[in-house]
């Protein structure tokens, strides 16, 4: 299941333009702050509107504004982990983690609750307020819940950022496995390359809003 | 101090125009605010125009234009007795809309700024869930600004409560109909030796806005109970 991109986009000064077509699997999104790599997640979760865009994931089309076609996020299922946690303050982190899954039909939950809540190191979490818990746990939180949402396409906007090593270390392997079962295609937006380099199967770097790389990631 | 049958009358009278009127306006004061928190759309800002016009013209104005529009050779009232036999002028149902057309500005304020409280990620981030806008509405913004929405209906209240000029321009003064407390007052005021009675409404009606009050901080503060 791969993705085409196409997008021309216009904020003030800042210009994006971005032509690509994305094999399935992780790919890595990379490049220096304010080259356009979370705008280019937004218009992939129909989050930003830009002037022209083309988005085609697998069979379906989700955004061709030349024939006035825009899929609006709710219809997308995309898993969507911001740079902020963004939690629902007013849930628990259990009502938090279920938000997007009880939106599923039940056929469509495919990954298990009990097992992501294991892997990210939730269970003693899950009556708790998003107040009070520190800001790597919430961005555990956050992780679950996108990924209890059974999304077709996860988009990750630095994950990681707000979490501590330990956990890190702990959670991208899961990531991994996750991949590899559900067979979910990826885009792992970063600025630590480290995180990146073994796993991302296809790298796009990004530079003042256009694609200065694309390519797998031993080619880089 | 035992309320007398007359007092008894206008407290009463005044607690069903007031609490008509919040009721009637909550959900056209909640999508208004809502529209003007959030929405960009042509015609933005005629509509806060209006919205704020009985807030600063005089009441007696806004009592006027209800007069004419609502009264029963209004241009809507006339329709509305023909063909629901609806009437608003000298009913206390005129009182309510009065009421309700002096408080919207106040509570579509106080309800607005709850909505633009509510930070528009965690909004986004419920779409990106499958949340439906209504949906994204209904679990995530609506609460999140119940703060906001309990402030502006308690204000709403009190204002609707307290309403004069309008409701006297609009309904008149008939005891028993449309004599509020202040409209009660006002008359004991009027009248050669009424100042005792006009005394003892005016208590009744500081009693009755403490009340209105401290019941709303008490539901605030059950609120933040479950909040943490």
């Amino acid at each position: 299941m791969s993705i085409s991109i196409e997008i021309a986009h216009r904020a003030g000064l800042f210009q994006l333009e971005v032509t690509q077509s994305v094999p399935a699997g992780f790919t890595a999104l990379v490049g220096p702050s304010g080259s356009g790599k979370t705008t280019t997640l937004n218009v992939l979760a129909g989050l930003t509107r830009p002037s022209r865009a083309f988005v085609r994931m697998g069979d379906e089309v989700w955004a061709d504004t030349t024939r006035g076609v825009w899929v609006p996020p709710h219809r997308r299922r995309v898993g969507y982990v911001f740079q902020e946690p963004r939690l629902f303050p007013h849930f628990s982190v259990r009502q938090n983690l279920l938000y997007g899954r009880l939106r599923q039909r039940p056929r469509a939950r495919v990954i298990a609750e009990d097992e992501v809540i294991e892997l990210l190191n939730l269970s003693s979490l899950l009556q708790r307020r998003p107040a009070r818990l520190s800001g790597g746990e919430q961005q555990r939180v956050a992780l679950g819940r996108a990924l209890l949402a059974n999304p077709q396409l996860l988009l990750l906007d630095e994950p990681l950022a707000s979490v501590d090593q330990a956990h890190r270390l702990a959670i991208l392997p899961y990531l991994d496995r996750f991949r590899d079962a559900h067979r979910i295609p990826a885009i792992y937006v970063t600025h630590a390359w480290s995180e990146v380099a073994d796993r991302a199967d296809h790298v796009i770097e990004l530079a003042a809003g256009r694609v200065v790389f694309s390519g797998s990631a031993a080619s880089r | 101090m035992a309320l007398t049958a007359a007092e008894l009358t206008v407290v009463w009278l005044s607690l069903k125009v007031a609490m008509v009127a919040t009721l009637v306006s909550a959900v056209p004061a909640i999508a208004v605010a809502w529209l003007l928190a959030r929405r960009r759309f042509w015609g933005r800002t005629a509509l806060n125009v209006l919205v704020h016009i009985p807030l600063v013209v005089p009441p007696v104005v806004t009592g006027y234009f209800l007069l004419r529009v609502l009264g029963r050779r209004g241009l809507i009232g006339e329709w509305l007795d023909q063909s629901l036999g609806l009437q608003f002028s000298f009913r206390w149902t005129g009182a309510a809309v009065a009421a309700a057309v002096m408080a919207f500005p106040l509570v579509v304020r106080a309800i607005r700024l709850g909505f633009e409280g509510v930070d528009r990620k965690v909004e986004e981030s419920a779409a990106t869930l499958g949340a439906s806008p209504w949906r994204v509405f209904l679990t995530i913004t609506l609460p999140l600004a119940l703060p906001g929405l309990a402030a502006g209906l308690l204000i709403g209240f009190a204002k609707a409560l307290g309403e004069f000029g309008a409701t006297i321009t609009f309904v008149s003064n008939i005891p028993g109909e449309t004599q509020t407390l202040a409209l009660a007052i006002y008359t004991q005021l009027e009248r050669p030796g009424g100042e005792d009675a006009a005394t003892r409404l005016v208590w009744l009606s500081v009693a009755l806005s403490v009340l209105a009050l401290v019941v709303s901080e008490l539901m605030t503060r059950g609120r933040q109970r479950i909040d943490t």
